[in-house]
């Protein structure tokens, strides 16, 4: 029966297309991009004042800052998506923009008169940020458990939080050409708790969804 | 081909073969790594569970359909094993037993099969002894473990050397029992 199974496979063998886990990750990574981008044009719609706003340091801050976590994320699920992939040597690159961003925002917060910084930390939409990038995220965070699914992860639900955290990075990404905060402590604290958000959801349906 | 006489290298030749579609490669592959999972999976099941060959399809099966996972500049072993462990843990899910595989196959994934029948029964007398009293498992370990002396470990555990000889000797024949299966007490 072992021996008919072998036969079978050998025989249906097809030469394996190069690149195959990077490369189905990024077209999910992709298409859920562009189809979150496309919600939030359509809904939220972006910044009023995008010409001016690309001018301005805070607004490639943020997007750096959201881009880095979503790349970096995606990076370990690349390794998540293998059998025997370890991650150990691409996951700790979070802490990078995590402290960068974290140190930027005490800064601020630490020069800024005492009475300006509530408004720095509240800004004006601290209501709705984080929920809104948790939902930006979750067209990205479809497409990389749908390429996943493809895959192999062993390790699930790590692999389903590190899916969550890149989508919610490329979510935020994405939030921020909508969104017209500038303060430092306000993009660490409600864009980081987006970002982490479908991280936590990524870890609780992982093992169930990633299943196979 | 016989599974121990082909090394991770040669596997990892013939995997890079088959992804390129190599199928005689392919098949060589299969049927060697058949005969590691057979071993893997017959280790870790109750004896004669016909289980152990639904499992060994199962990885075949996940090894060729998802073989695009395999990172070409990785060894093939531990790759091809870590499909075969995340089948197991599946299976013992499935059938609902609360059984987690020991950390230390982590370390077997990395080691060829022949080391493996090693750390497989090195497990086994750790997992034996866990049932003996712990006095007598002090002793075991002390003199065959350590590999003191009589005298030395009647020191330590403050015994005479012949009560420590009386002891060892029940507790060998006690190990010994329970490594074949079977329960001294029974008889």
């Amino acid at each position: 029966m072992t021996d008919d199974l072998i036969d079978r496979l050998s025989h249906d063998l097809e030469p394996a297309r190069g690149g195959g886990v990077g490369r189905r990750l990024a077209v999910a990574a992709g298409v859920g991009g562009a189809a979150a981008g496309l919600g939030m044009v359509l809904l939220l719609g972006l910044r009023p004042d995008m010409p001016q706003a690309l001018e301005t340091r805070m607004f490639w801050v943020k997007l750096g800052y959201t881009g880095a976590l979503g790349a970096l994320g995606l990076w370990a699920v690349e390794r998540l998506s293998r059998p025997a992939g370890d991650p150990a040597r691409r996951l700790p690159w979070l802490v990078l923009p995590l402290a960068a961003m974290a140190a930027m925002a005490v800064l601020q917060l630490g020069f800024a008169p005492s009475e300006m910084r509530r408004s720095l930390l509240m800004g004006a939409s601290a209501s709705v940020c984080s929920w809104n990038i948790a939902l930006t995220a979750v067209p990205v965070f479809v497409g990389l458990i749908w390429a996943m699914r493809g895959l192999a992860p062993t390790r699930l639900r790590l692999a389903g939080a590190t899916a969550g955290l890149a989508a919610g990075g490329f979510g935020a990404a994405i939030y921020a050409l909508h969104c017209p905060e500038v303060a430092a402590p306000f993009v660490a604290v409600w864009y980081t708790l987006g970002v982490v958000t479908p991280a936590a959801v990524g870890a609780l349906v992982g093992p169930r969804l990633l299943r196979w | 081909m016989n599974s121990a006489d082909t090394s991770e290298a040669e596997l990892r030749a013939l995997m890079l073969a088959g992804l390129d579609g190599d199928r005689a490669a392919y098949r060589a592959l299969l049927g060697d790594v058949r005969l590691r999972l057979g071993g893997y999976f017959s280790r870790r099941l109750s004896r004669g569970s016909p289980e152990a060959e639904d499992l060994v399809q199962d990885t075949l099966m996940a090894i060729h359909t998802r073989r695009e996972t395999y990172d070409r500049a990785q060894p093939f072993l531990p790759w091809a094993y870590a499909i075969a462990r995340y089948k197991l843990i599946d299976h013992y899910r499935r059938s609902g037993r609360r059984i987690s595989v020991p950390l230390e196959d982590a370390e077997h994934q990395l080691s060829v099969p022949d080391e493996s029948a090693a750390v497989d029964a090195r497990r086994d007398i750790e997992r034996a002894l866990a049932t003996l009293p712990e006095r007598t498992r002090i002793l075991v370990r002390s003199l065959k473990i350590e590999e003191l002396s009589v005298a030395e470990t009647a020191e330590r555990v403050g015994m005479t050397d012949g009560a420590v000889k009386v002891a060892m000797h029940r507790g060998l024949k006690a190990l010994t029992a329970r490594l074949r299966g079977s329960d001294p007490d029974d008889r």
